[in-house]
């Protein structure tokens, strides 16, 4: 139990350190407006008023709360903080083995002479992967969430205050990987990137279907791959607009290199614009 | 949709609102979920029970209040009922729909002492 912010941080590690508490950044506690008024919202004939509280002493308390309150108040200081120093954070989801890690290596390679990038690595176990991103030279952290299954945005807001990453620089967040969790946890990113592989079947979009809906672009990875398998990229587009009409989907390869152009493209237009958002 | 961490949500909502609402026990909690928010509500309850154990909400009733998902049709322009997120538009077919409703996971009201 965190004493400071009052989490439960479980056996998240950050860098294979124990989460102790050096906080730099505030912890916006998310303000709760909970109310103990009955006017304000008639629910009819709903549940709540066909049930009288049974015990004298006992209330009725009025709520009306986000079951994810608690992480969408970190996300939001997290994209504040974010905002203030011009930062672009990309939220990367999928399936595990989809080529995550690959693909940042290999964006990094190619864009780091002419961007500032860093990256936060999400895995259960094991810093392998924060280590093979600072093999390309780039700063990385590596948050291990022990029996969680996906990063929330106080973890984020951690990692925020270790890794320091640089004012108008790229911060890539890798995910844990999860087709599930990941999709209702706001980290206080600006988009989330699904990276669906050829090797996983073209309907994935519809099996987890919050995940693709959550995403602003799709990255389909490993099309080198493409034939030697029986993978119909038209349907799996398809599939994935069914779930998100805005969805963009880019096909690439992270080993070979094919279509990496077009996602470079996308992270340099996406930067110019928040930039000149401000 | 994970259900034990949703049920940590509500819980550190539970504890949160103790101080600022002056209660020291749960009685009962009032969920709305959506159609579209894919949670199990049979897991739910069971995770409720097990993350209340020992806490000011042990044994404390959960309602869940099922909300119908609801879409605009951009195609037709109909507001329709949506079971899935991918499902196409009873109406026309097209699956060019904006969910309207139906996504929410919220905590709504509390029977408290
Ligand atoms: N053929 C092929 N293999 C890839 C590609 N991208 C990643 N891989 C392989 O997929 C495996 C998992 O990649 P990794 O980056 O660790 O996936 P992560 O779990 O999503 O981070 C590794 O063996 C990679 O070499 C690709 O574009 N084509
Ligand atoms: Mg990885
Ligand atoms: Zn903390
Ligand atoms: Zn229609």
């Amino acid at each position: 139990m965190c004493t400071v912010c009052g989490c439960s941080e479980g056996e998240t590690r950050i860098d294979e350190q124990e989460h102790t508490h050096g906080h730099h950044h505030d912890h916006v506690h998310p303000h709760d407006h909970a109310h103990t008024h009955d006017q304000l919202h008639d629910y009819g004939q709903g549940p709540a008023h066909a049930h009288a509280p049974g015990m004298s002493q006992s209330r009725m308390v009025q709520i009306e709360q986000d079951i994810l309150s608690k992480n969408n108040g970190y996300a939001a200081s997290n994209r504040h903080w974010f905002a203030e120093h011009g930062i672009l954070a990309l939220n990367l989801v999928s399936s595990p083995g989809s080529g995550k890690t690959t693909l940042l290596g290999r964006t990094i390679d190619d864009l780091k002479a002419e961007m500032r990038l860093s990256v936060i690595e999400g895995d259960q176990q094991t810093a392998h992967d924060a280590e093979r991103i600072r093999a390309t030279g780039v700063s990385a952290l590596q948050i291990n969430t022990g029996k969680g299954c996906h990063l929330d945005a106080h973890m984020i807001g951690h990692a925020l205050d270790s890794l320091q990453p640089e004012q108008n620089s790229v911060l890539f967040i890798e995910n844990v990987g999860n087709l599930v969790c990941p999709a209702a946890f706001d980290l206080g990113e600006a988009h989330k990137v699904a990276i669906l592989s050829v090797t996983e079947g073209e309907d994935k979009p519809l099996k987890y279907p919050d995940m693709f809906h959550a995403a602003d672009l799709m990255l389909l990875n490993k099309i080198d791959l493409l034939p030697h398998l029986q993978f119909d990229v038209d349907q799996c587009i398809d599939y994935a607009r069914r779930v998100n009409p805005r969805i963009k989907v880019l096909q690439v390869s992270a080993t070979s290199g094919e279509g990496m152009t077009n996602w470079y493209q996308w992270l340099k237009t996406t930067q110019q614009l928040l930039l000149i958002g401000d | 949709m994970h259900e034990m961490s949703l049920c940590e949500g509500v819980m550190q909502v539970l504890k949160d609102q103790a101080h600022e609402q002056g209660y020291s026990r749960v009685e009962a909690v009032w969920l709305e979920i959506g159609e579209l928010a894919n949670v199990e509500i049979e897991s739910m309850r069971f995770c409720f029970d097990v993350v209340t154990q020992g806490t000011l909400a042990e044994q404390a009733k959960l309602e869940i209040i099922e909300v119908p998902g609801q879409a605009w049709c951009m195609q037709c322009g109909k507001t329709v009922a949506l079971k899935q997120r991918f499902d196409a538009c009873p109406e026309c077919s097209s699956y060019q729909l904006q969910v309207t409703g139906g996504e929410q996971m919220m905590i709504k009201e509390l029977e408290v002492n």
